[in-house]
């Protein structure tokens, strides 16, 4: 079963809704054990990376999230979600994330508009490049270690998509980014299936 | 590279879709959800539901048209018209709208900014602004348009953008339901004061005033409602164009 880790930030609805368009069946939760039984945890975020953290620190959801990775369960990290997967973000201040991932979460700096807001077309293999998708944040990935999977250019490259063994994480809104979403949603549904199988 | 956003705006009161509606393909054209999916289908990036519902006379259940619209389209969209507090956007974020449009009360209330964009991000903040040029100044007007107030549309735009707004929405009072062309000196003003996205609003009457806004002005997106809904103009149709012209859009 897919679990949405529930721990008070995120736009959850928009996530549930894009699974149920897609017939793809998951339920909501912030209960221990049923994490603990997940077979796909999706790790949401809008919002605060300090907030996030805390929140997760708080429900010991840090712990669960970092045990479900080490049982080679797939873990799916959306947009701050995603971010809280790497070692540090260095939004307002500087914070510890859950090191699942290597590399940090940096602010975008310079002469141009804050947030990155609305659709940039992806750079990277047959499947993702030239596909707009929606996206909305001011900070990014820098640093990344051999996980990147594809990038969007936004004054700088920045990671959209990141995957390392059965880890996966989304910069954009897969939700919210139209019918490419929906095929995205399959990409999910096979590297799911890809990664339980080979348990 | 960033596309430039189309955006069809749509008002709603009491969970109705309203004025000047002309599609014959839809059923129910006062319907949200089914007008939703038929723009979000034909490639508008993102919608606005402007909610014209008198204070007086809403009902929590005048949101359950954002928890339908939410099941239904995969695209982005705001909600907006008489959000006064922070509870009044969480009931629209928790039905699953992706932003909260604010004008009068942003205004009146200049700390709801703050706190919402604390409390949700900057990115769900979306402050609309009412301007109307008085004696060669641009002026923000609230109620709209009815009441005008002290505030100069740049000094404005900037302590709205320091106080959290993600992105600001200028809908030009001169130019509303003209239909020959968006305000450019307003938006280049505006553009030329913040360094958030940036909507132009009010007086879209032909593909070349799509054209025009993007061409001569920094503007992130371009709303427009009776030329959508009029069928003058069809979305599919207007992307192909800007494109012919090197404007950055998404084709489907």
């Amino acid at each position: 079963m897919n679990v949405i880790l529930d721990y008070g930030l995120g736009n959850i609805k928009s996530l549930e809704n894009w699974f149920k368009r897609g017939n793809e069946e998951l339920i909501i939760s912030n209960d221990l054990a049923v994490l603990n039984e997940a077979e796909c945890i999706i790790l949401p975020g809008v919002g605060a990376f300090e907030d996030a953290i805390k929140m997760l620190e708080k429900e010991n959801f840090d712990q669960v999230l970092i045990r479900h990775v080490k049982k080679g369960k797939p873990l799916i990290g959306i947009c701050l979600g995603m971010q809280l997967l790497f070692d540090a973000s260095y939004e307002k201040g500087y914070f510890k994330g859950l090191g699942i991932l290597k590399g940090d979460i940096v602010p975008f700096q310079g002469d141009f508009k804050i947030p990155h807001m609305g659709w940039n077309d992806l750079k990277g293999d047959a499947f993702y490049d030239g596909k707009d998708v929606y996206f909305v944040h001011s900070y990014y990935l820098s640093n990344a270690e051999d996980c990147v999977v594809a990038t969007v250019d936004y004054h700088v490259s920045v990671p959209a998509i990141v995957r390392k063994d059965n880890v996966m994480g989304f910069q954009f809104h897969p939700e919210k980014s139209g019918s490419f979403g929906a095929l995205i949603l399959e990409k999910i549904k096979e590297f799911k299936n890809e990664i339980l199988s080979s348990n | 590279m960033l596309k430039k956003r189309i955006i069809p705006c749509l008002d709603v009161r009491s969970g109705r879709v309203v004025k000047g509606i002309k599609f014959e393909n839809i059923r129910d054209v006062g319907c949200p959800v089914a007008l939703a999916e038929y723009y979000a289908a034909s490639g508008a990036d993102e919608l606005v539901f402007y909610d014209i519902t008198a204070s007086y006379e809403k009902r929590k259940s005048d949101y359950d048209f954002i928890k339908q619209v939410a099941e239904k389209i995969n695209i982005p969209f705001t909600v907006g018209g008489g959000i006064k507090t922070l509870e009044d956007f969480d009931l629209v974020l928790k039905a699953g709208a992706d932003k909260v449009s604010i004008n009068s009360s942003a205004i009146d209330h200049p700390l709801l900014i703050q706190e919402a964009s604390k409390k949700y991000g900057n990115q769900c903040v979306v402050v609309s602004m009412d301007v109307k040029r008085i004696k060669g100044e641009f002026k923000v007007f609230t109620q709209g348009g009815r009441n005008e107030t002290d505030w100069e549309a740049g000094k404005w735009a900037k302590e709205a953008v320091i106080r959290g707004a993600g992105e600001l929405v200028l809908n030009s009072i001169d130019e509303d339901g003209m239909l020959q062309g968006y305000d450019l000196e307003l938006l280049n003003l505006i553009t030329s004061k913040v360094n958030v996205p940036v909507i132009a609003s009010g007086g879209a009457g032909s593909k070349e005033d799509f054209k025009n806004v993007f061409q001569r002005t920094n503007v992130d997106g371009a709303l427009a409602a009776s030329i959508f809904h009029s069928k003058k103009l069809d979305i599919v149709d207007l992307k192909e164009y800007l494109a012919g012209l090197n404007i950055p859009v998404r084709l489907l």
